[in-house]
């Protein structure tokens, strides 16, 4: 693989409290160096970057990649090409498929159709209980040895206490998370959308913030009951916040993320009935999205993670009760953030990538996530001025459940590259192309 | 616009104006006169054909639309889909699709979950008519209490109106909610805290917690009918302490200041939400309702065929 000198872009990594337009270098697959002063060797490719960021490559703690089981939405090779066209240089992929991701055997076919795609970085997740089914724990040092990054019966909370007591007990002798959904189920039964004035109006049955609440209070006592490293997977209530918060004062390894849709939409989307807004945890009150925003910008929220979740065209086209809940999030979650977080002063660019890219890889001990020299060079090359407009067909996700389509938003990805190797690069200007598109099913209609 | 345009569909009150409703009622009034006649039926609809698309079991608002369609010489076809579509059998979206291409005229619909009609509606050239979906609206059940009420009083706006009951699960509430509210009525709702919506005041009514604080307010009541599932899904103890606390009695009704008109949707569980003596007595209307259920659902149907409310007036002769 031939060096890379990138110049004058501007790089920014929080990991080293850089943020300057200069010059770097990859070379063998790593950071080799970063500085004006830095040489291309003989033969190296040169890279202009002129008025681009070059940043350490995304990390998304939460995809749902539907393989094994539901191919007709997504594969781990269309979920990670679509990872890649969003600058993800890595991505978790949720055990919910069908077979669950319950055992070693499980763990390693994830690890290796992420292998074999050679894009992005697939780490798989493992369940927390045998099947999901909530009663007695995976085997999670076998799942661990075979590369699961965490745990998680995510679809599902973890409803009984003493299972989850135990799963942050056990997690802890491997060093890994417990990415728990958090949802009353009782509470929440039969909820289509958000408890409020909208759901009373649309005749649906409502999901109140308490169902999300008293989960991610228990959570947080557990933690402390345990010591054990408890991920709270997207964070959609103004409460939630204000618990974490307090739970980080107290010094609990809580950690916390939240998905674009929650710091971009309210319940409001659901008028009409309309099923690309249809997610769980629903979309909340304006009150709750500037909580989740305020929350990613001081840090109470560690990290922003997609929630990747594809459906196929159909799915989506029916009743809203019956309607499957989620969007697909990697193609429109670094823009999202630019507009919602950066460009309207909310954080600044340097921790943009502190949320997206450098706590996600740190809190769950990934690679990734800095530029230091010597660390694999992951990183992603955008353009912040730029803009794109949505069109689900020409996105990389075999899915197009989007709620944005049609809009434009800011930030166009130019190139993403892992382990030094570029996985992604922009064909044409002004287009989104990308110089492989896997796409095996016919567009949909309608 | 003109007031009797109705647009393609209707799916529920809340996008109507109140120039709208009255459209509707006034449209209304020529036709009960149809129904008194020895041959109860006019040429309006005739050679129209119209598909009653049923999803949940219902008696009387499939009879009433179906009397409606026939008084107006529609060709009609009753379809009683079994179950969810996504339980069993096609799609809502298939079942559109396969109207369509059958040319018919239009569709009344019935279906369990809120935004069917629309889903519907968006998706067919058809008009769509909504027979209740979910806990989402009832659109001609609201009407046909709004002209029930105007027959008794005169008029909408100042009336106190307090439906009672079982709100939360009610699609005749939200209903009646808008119809009246956009009439100028003042509306409250009444019943178990757990069986009321958790922002209803959000919608403009007042909120009761207690049923002799209604009968105190109002100038008629619109009682929902208690089902029984409500019991076992928690929502209330028991049956018996329901009627306790919040029946509509002959003994509570006696201690208002005025006699209060008492309508209620149908179908009834006597005992339960409402007394035998108040469902039968003087000043129940809940006969006279259904009377007018046909007349409003033949204004609709009239309305959204493109009729004028004139000729309607001039007896409906075509």
């Amino acid at each position: 693989m031939k060096p890379i000198l990138f110049t004058n872009g501007r790089v920014v990594d929080p990991s080293q409290h850089l943020d300057e337009v200069t010059s770097l270098l990859v070379q063998d697959g790593r950071v080799a160096g970063i500085g004006l002063d830095v040489r291309a060797p003989d033969g190296a490719d040169v890279f202009d970057a002129t008025g681009l960021v070059i940043g350490p490559g995304l990390v998304d703690v939460h995809v749902h990649l539907r393989e094994p089981g539901q191919e007709d939405r997504e594969t781990i090779a269309t979920g990670a090409m679509s990872a890649v066209a969003g600058g993800f240089t890595a991505i978790c992929a949720m055990p919910n498929t069908d077979p669950v991701i319950d055992n070693q055997g499980a763990v390693g076919f994830v690890k290796a159709k992420g292998e074999a795609a050679g894009l992005a970085r697939v780490y798989p997740i493992g369940c927390v209980s045998v099947g999901q089914r909530g009663e007695r724990l995976a085997e999670f040092g076998e799942m661990a040895a075979a590369g699961a990054v965490a745990v998680s019966d995510d679809g599902q909370p973890v409803m009984s206490s003493h299972l989850m007591r135990t799963a942050l007990e056990y997690a802890r002798t491997f060093g890994i998370p417990v990415a728990d959904h958090c949802e009353d189920l009782p509470l929440a039964a039969g909820g289509a959308m958000h408890e409020g004035i909208v759901s009373t109006r649309l005749g649906l049955k409502g999901i109140p913030a308490a169902a999300e609440e008293i989960h991610v209070a228990r959570d947080i006592i557990l933690a402390g009951l345990t010591g054990g490293h408890v991920h709270l997977c997207h964070m959609s209530t103004r409460g939630s916040v204000e618990l974490i918060r307090r739970a980080k004062d107290q010094g609990l390894r809580v950690t916390a993320e939240a998905a674009p849709h929650h710091f971009t939409l309210t319940h409001e989307r659901c008028e009409g009935y309309d099923t690309s807004a249809k997610m769980n945890p629903p979309l909340r009150e304006a009150e709750d999205r500037d909580a989740i925003r305020a929350a990613l910008a001081d840090g109470t929220l560690d990290c922003i993670a997609t929630d990747h979740a594809p459906h196929h065209y159909d799915a989506k086209e029916r009743e809203f009760d019956d309607a499957p809940n989620g969007i697909i999030g990697l193609e429109t979650a670094l823009s999202l953030a630019l507009r919602e977080l950066v460009l309207s002063g909310r954080m600044t660019l340097p921790t943009l990538f502190e949320r997206m890219s450098c706590a996600p890889a740190r809190l769950w001990h990934l690679a990734g996530g800095t530029l230091r020299r010597g660390s694999v060079a992951d990183l992603v090359v955008f353009d912040p001025g730029a803009e794109w407009t949505v069109d689900p067909s020409r996105l990389r996700s075999k899915s197009r459940n989007t709620p944005w389509a049609g809009e434009t938003l800011p930030g166009v990805v130019h190139a993403t590259f892992v382990g030094g190797r570029p996985v992604f690069v922009r064909s044409e200007p002004g287009s989104r192309k990308a110089h492989r598109r896997p796409r095996p099913h016919p567009p949909a209609t309608g | 616009m003109n007031a009797a345009d109705l647009g393609k569909d209707l799916v529920g009150l809340e996008p109507l104006s109140a120039a709208q409703i009255t459209a509707i009622l006034d449209t209304a009034e020529p036709f009960k006169e149809v129904s008194e006649r020895p041959i109860k039926k006019v040429p309006a609809l005739r050679g129209k054909t119209i598909v009653n698309l049923f999803f949940e079991p219902s008696t009387r608002t499939r009879i009433s639309f179906e009397f409606a369609e026939k008084r107006l010489s529609a060709d009609t076809v009753n379809v009683q889909a079994a179950g969810s579509s996504v339980s069993k059998g096609e799609t809502l979206v298939d079942t559109a699709r396969n109207l369509e291409a059958m040319r018919i005229d239009m569709v009344v619909i019935r279906h369990g979950s809120s935004g069917a009609a629309q889903f519907l509606g968006q998706r067919i050239r058809s008009n769509v008519i909504n027979a209740g979906d979910g806990t989402h609206e009832h659109p001609t059940q609201g009407l046909l209490d709004l002209l029930t009420l105007r027959d008794r009083f005169g008029k909408i706006a100042g009336l106190k109106v307090c439906i009672v009951g079982d709100v939360l699960h009610s699609r005749v509430a939200r209903s009646n909610i808008w119809g009246l509210t956009k009439l100028g009525a003042e509306v409250a709702v009444c019943g178990p805290s757990t069986l009321l919506p958790s922002h209803v005041a959000d919608l403009g009514v007042t909120v009761f917690g207690r049923v002799e604080e209604a009968i105190q307010w109002a100038d008629a009541l619109n009682v929902l009918r208690l089902q029984l599932e409500r019991m076992t899904a928690g929502f209330i103890p028991s049956l018996r302490e329901y009627n306790r606390v919040f029946g509509v009695t002959s003994e509570r009704l006696s201690r208002a200041p005025k006699d209060l008109l008492i309508l209620h949707p149908g179908p009834m569980n006597r005992g339960v939400e409402i007394d035998s003596d108040v469902a039968d007595g003087p000043h129940s209307v809940i006969l006279p309702q259904v009377t007018n259920g046909v007349a409003v659902r033949m204004a609709v149907l009239y309305l959204l065929a493109g009729g004028s409310p004139d000729w309607a007036n001039a007896g409906g002769e075509a």
